[in-house]
Order: structure tokens, then sequence, then C-alpha cells
């Protein structure tokens, strides 16, 4: 079978919707020579009034979409540095999302922003490393996080058809995967997966963590069978898929890469809880508190989550009850 | 469609006038929540701009923006009703007076955030011309915001790109109570020269002098001359907000409100027609007006249960707040 790369996958994601339907467009710094590794040939293949190379105006490229979107473009934003979201925040919350309400139904506002690269890169510190994916789920932002090279295919494809925007958080530590896959296909927006099947304790893995998880429930397999959830979409989140899983583990630990205060792992035990009666308390695996990442590789690691913390978190849990 | 024509400049500074006193009135008695801000004083304007536009040309605008939306053909009866939250209203009540839209006519929203519209506009205009569409547009902004980041960086990407967008400032000489001399830095044709934009001061209390400036800066950028700014002149008669009514803010010396308001575009345009052609306007437009108010509070208020309707366009629902 042909071996495809998180990062082709993207590509082949963006080539595939552009082929398919010509109100696909492409805006973004540097995009031209893929500088991200991810626009690679889109130049040549599309020409430049459709792989747009935006100056360094963030703000305005980001709602220059929004407005294509409202003429009725489908355009797809790719973003360089996780942080820079922080600088459009506005223009996607305050503008994208709000319209079709605001205008009661009047437009949608079908726009992708992709950041291949979310998260820490290791030696890119404070304002190069943030994950802030909770944030956009906070405001009712369609948010995805592919954990695999055929989600980042089907889920940027699902993105791009999406009516509403979507962002698409493509994590660092995700981007040099490959596997197997022989016909690429979209993958629904709002739908999670069980990527391992266990019966003592489902632990939820967001993103590049999914893999951790999986490494984690190997080592303990002697010990637990642990079942993993990837839930793929963290806006609208497949609660009832979780529920079906932590119905039948009663047990419930989350890994997210996101800070531990209002981030999407306390929605995630909250709603469990709201509806599941668990055997022990859940537990959960986060950067701590406001963290920012700092810049030497051992302090970047100790902020992230890791192995430790999750095997940790595991077998309390499982000693809990 | 873009000569002169006075009866229709002066039909549309009248519509506007009387809707805004009439939306007055309606805040007042309590059927307008929230209040609004009041045009009074600079409908030359978007009269005078929207005049030199075709059906299908783009506009968007700020939070004082129903003499744009009005301008630009939106109904005023499903307007008013907007603005008193009936679901007759242009946006079903989602939007009210800040967010009032009608892609019917090309408006493509009011933008509570004074620099955010011309980059949404810049995207538009470049994606319908995409299309074959030979469509300019108009974005409608105060002073205040040529202080803002965004709405920079859309000169820049609009005059890099070359897409059709005539900025347009309405220079009413303040954000909300900040005078224009305590805000600006260097001049506001300045900041559209600084990008190649070439950039007209025009009288924007002389509806025909709009309409003639905005005909010539459309004339060109059809031509394929990039985008350009005008800069209007002009006075708020009334507050920045109905709130004012209340609070009395003391940011404006009298002797300044009298002379802004001696200059009246309702009265320039009126005074280039015949009294009774002129008479015979503002019947019409009253009669428009009292039909509106009639619908408007005629129309029924939302069902609560829909308050979340059109929040996503693809037809995701939202998670209840509740239990």
């Amino acid at each position: 079978m042909p071996r495809l790369s998180y990062r082709r996958a993207l590509t082949r994601a963006l080539a595939d919707e552009m082929t398919r339907d010509e109100s696909v467009v492409v805006l973004g710094e540097d995009i031209r020579v893929a500088a991200a590794n991810v626009t690679t040939g889109l130049l040549k293949k599309f020409g430049p009034e459709r792989v747009r190379d935006t100056p360094l105006s963030e703000q305005a490229f980001t709602s220059f979409a929004t407005g294509a979107a409202l003429a009725g473009a489908r355009p797809v934003v790719e973003f360089q540095i996780p942080s820079l979201l922080f600088l459009v925040f506005e223009q996607i919350v305050n503008h994208a999302h709000k319209f079709p309400l605001m205008t009661g139904g009047q437009c949608a506002v079908p726009v992708t922003y992709v950041v291949p690269g979310s998260g820490s890169r290791t030696g890119w510190a404070g304002q190069h490393s943030d994950h802030p994916y909770a944030l956009f789920a906070h405001v009712g932002v369609t948010t995805v996080v592919p954990a695999t090279p055929a989600d980042a295919y089907g889920l940027l494809v699902s993105a791009i058809r999406c009516d509403d925007p979507v962002v698409v958080f493509a994590p660092a530590g995700a981007l040099d995967l490959r596997e197997d896959v022989t016909d690429p296909a979209p993958v629904p927006l709002g739908r999670g997966v069980v990527r391992r099947s266990g019966d003592d304790v489902t632990v939820v893995a967001v993103g590049h963590l999914v893999h951790d998880a999986l490494a984690v429930a190997e080592e303990l397999s002697g010990q637990a069978s642990v079942e993993v959830f990837d839930p793929r979409t963290l806006y609208p989140f497949d609660f009832d898929g979780l529920v079906d899983s932590v119905s039948r583990t009663g047990r419930l630990v989350v890994v997210d890469d996101g800070n531990r205060s209002c981030g999407i792992a306390g929605e995630i035990i909250a709603t469990v809880v709201e509806r599941v009666r668990l055997v022990a308390p859940p537990r959960r695996v986060t950067r701590p508190d406001g963290a920012v990442l700092p810049f030497a590789p051992a302090l970047d690691r100790a902020v992230q989550p890791g192995r430790d913390q999750l095997t940790a978190a595991i077998q309390l849990t499982l000693k809990d009850g | 469609m873009t000569g002169s024509d006075p009866v229709r400049l002066y039909r549309t500074v009248r519509l506007i006038r009387r809707f805004e006193e009439r939306a007055i009135e309606l805040v007042d008695a309590g059927e307008i929540v929230g209040g609004i801000h009041p045009y009074l004083g600079q409908e030359g304007i978007a009269a005078g701009v929207c005049a030199a536009l075709a059906a299908d040309d783009l506009v968007t605008g700020t939070h004082r923006g129903h003499g744009h939306v009005l301008a630009k053909g939106a109904d005023p009866a499903r307007m008013l009703a907007e603005l008193c939250g009936r679901v007759t209203g242009l946006n079903q009540g989602r939007g009210g007076s800040m967010h009032a839209a009608d892609f019917g006519v090309g408006v493509l929203g009011a933008n509570a955030i004074v620099g955010a519209a011309g980059a949404i506009l810049t995207g538009a205009v470049w994606e319908r011309r995409r299309r074959g569409a030979d469509v300019v547009g108009a974005t409608f902004f105060g002073d205040g915001a040529v202080n803002e980041g965004m709405l920079l960086e859309a000169f820049n990407l609009a005059a890099l790109w070359r897409v059709p967008v005539l900025f347009v400032c309405e220079n009413n000489g303040y954000a909300t109570t900040m005078p224009v001399a305590g805000a600006v830095a260097g001049t506001i044709a300045g900041r559209a020269e600084a990008f190649g934009m070439p950039a007209t001061a025009v009288d924007g209390q002389d509806p025909e002098s709009v309409r003639a400036a905005t005909a010539a800066a459309v004339a060109r950028m059809r031509a394929g001359g990039g985008p350009e700014l005008i800069e209007a002149h002009t006075y708020r008669f009334d507050a920045h907000h109905t709130f004012e009514h209340r609070v009395r803010l003391d940011y404006r010396p009298p002797e300044e409100v009298a002379e802004g308001r001696s200059r009246d575009p309702v009265v320039i345009q009126g005074a280039r027609l015949a009294p009774a052609v002129r008479a015979e306007v503002d019947a019409a437009v009253e009669a428009v007006l009292d039909a509106a108010v009639d619908f408007a509070l005629a129309g029924p208020h939302p069902d609560p249960a829909t308050a979340l309707d059109h929040l996503y366009a693809s037809g995701l629902t939202a998670r209840n707040g509740g239990g």
C-alpha cells in the first residue's frame, strides 16, 4: 500500500479540493514556496489567483478571506505559527463566526484555517509553541486536531466542504508521521474514533498525543486494558461516542496539550460525569495553568504532557476504584 | 445610473433623515431597545456614494450604518423592523441597528468593530471579480477607524492587489468623544497616499459633490485604477449614540454644533429642487415611513426557542446551556 505522510496528506487534500471545486482558494504567508511544506506544487498547478501569497497582514488577510467567503469563495488560510491565531482571533470569532447569525441567515462563511505545526516544535520558544484549540472550541468554532495522515486528509477535506469556519490544527508532533493509505477519503467532522479497544479505562487523547496514549496502553497491556479514544474534532465533540466508551470502562483519563484551566480536558470530563456514573474519579494530564513554553528543550518537554504523567494518571485511576 | 439626479439624491437624504428621526422616536418610546448611532447630518455621504454605484456593487459599513443600507436600496420597513428586533426585519431581529445587512442589495453587513469592514469588503470584491463580475465596492468608516491597524492593512492589500474598493472616510470630527485632532497623527488623506491610493477630499454636506467625486473614482476603479479613498468632511448633528440623550456628555462647544448644523445636506440638496417637487418628495417619504413604522411594530417578536437559529450555516446545532 502507498505510504502517505501527514504533510503530503494536507497537500493532497488541498489539491483534490481545488481540483474538485473552483471556489476553493488558498491564502497565506510564503505559500508560493511552501515554507511549511504543505502547499507544495499548488501555485504551479492552480496559479496566483487561487494560491495567493499574502503580506504579513494577518488580520487583513483573515478578514479578506471572510469577505471572499461572503462572495462565494471557499478560502483556506494557512498560518505558519499557531500563535498567530491569537492575532486573528477577533477576525475569526467576532466576524467569520458571527456573521451567519447576525445577518439572520443571509450568509455562510466557509473559511478553513490551517495551522501546520501547532504546539511545540522544540526550540521555538514562548511565542511559537502554543496549541490554542480550546479557545476556538470555547467560542463555538468547529475545531479539528487530526492525529494521523489519513485523518489529516479526511478532516481537511471535510473542513473545506463545511459551510462554517473550521480551524484545523495539525500538531507539530504528528507532522512526520506516515501510514499506509490506499484511498484517502473524507472524514466526517464531529465523529471520534476508538483507536484501541480496552475494558478498564478510557483514555481520551488529542492530536499527536493519540500516539503517546497508544504507546502507554501497549506498555500497560499486562496490567490494564486501556481503550484509546481519539475525538478528532474538539468542537463539535463526539460525546455520544465517548459516552459509549466510558459507559463500558467506567474510568476516564484525558490527555491534552492545552493549558489546564478552561481547557478542553476539563470540558470533556465535565460532560462525561454529567452523563456517566464513573467507578473512579476522572483525571486529566495537560500543560500547566497559564503555561508558556520555555526555550531550553528540557524545559519545553517538561511543560508538555508526557507519557510518564499519563501512565501515572491511568494507574491512579485504576487504583481509585 | 451614475448621472446626476437631484430629485433622487434629495429623496435619499430626506429618507435617511426622517428614518433616523422616526427611529429616535422609537428609541424614546422603548420600541428600539439598546438605542442607535444616529446618522443625522451625514446623510449626504451615503446618498452621494450609493448614487454612483451600480445595483450589484458591494457595500460595507460600520455601527452608524442605517444611511448606507437605505441608500443602497434596502426596504426601510424591513430595516426599521430590524431595529425593533422583529422577525420581519432584514436580519430577522438577529442583527439590530449595528449589524443591518441586506445581501440582496449588496450590503454585506454593518460592522460594530470600526476598522473591520474594509478588509472584508476587499475580499468580497476580489472574489466577485475573480468570478468575472465587473463590480466595485464602497466601505464606510469614521475618522476614528483610520487609527485601526486592520483598516491600514486593508489599504495595503487592496492597493497591492488592485482591488477596486472605495474607502469612504466619514470625517465627522469625533471618534465618540475624541476630537480628530487628538487622535490622528498626520492626515487621513496621507494614510491613503502612503499606500499609493489616490485620495479626494469632498464636502460631505453636499450630496452632489459626494456623488460626483464618487462617480469619478468609480470610473477610474472600473478602468483598472485600483482602490481610492474619499475623505468626506461632515458633522454629526446628534449624539454619538442615543445614550447621550440621557447622560449628556459635554465635549462639543454649542457654537460648533450650531455651525455644523447650519450646513445641512437635506437643506442643501432640497434647495436644488422646486418647492413643489420637494414637497411632493417629502410627502412620499413620509408615507413610506408611516408605513414602515406600522410594519415594524406589527411584526412578531422572535420566538425565544429560535435564539440560536442561523448560528451555523452547516446545520450544526449548539448544545443547550441549561441543565
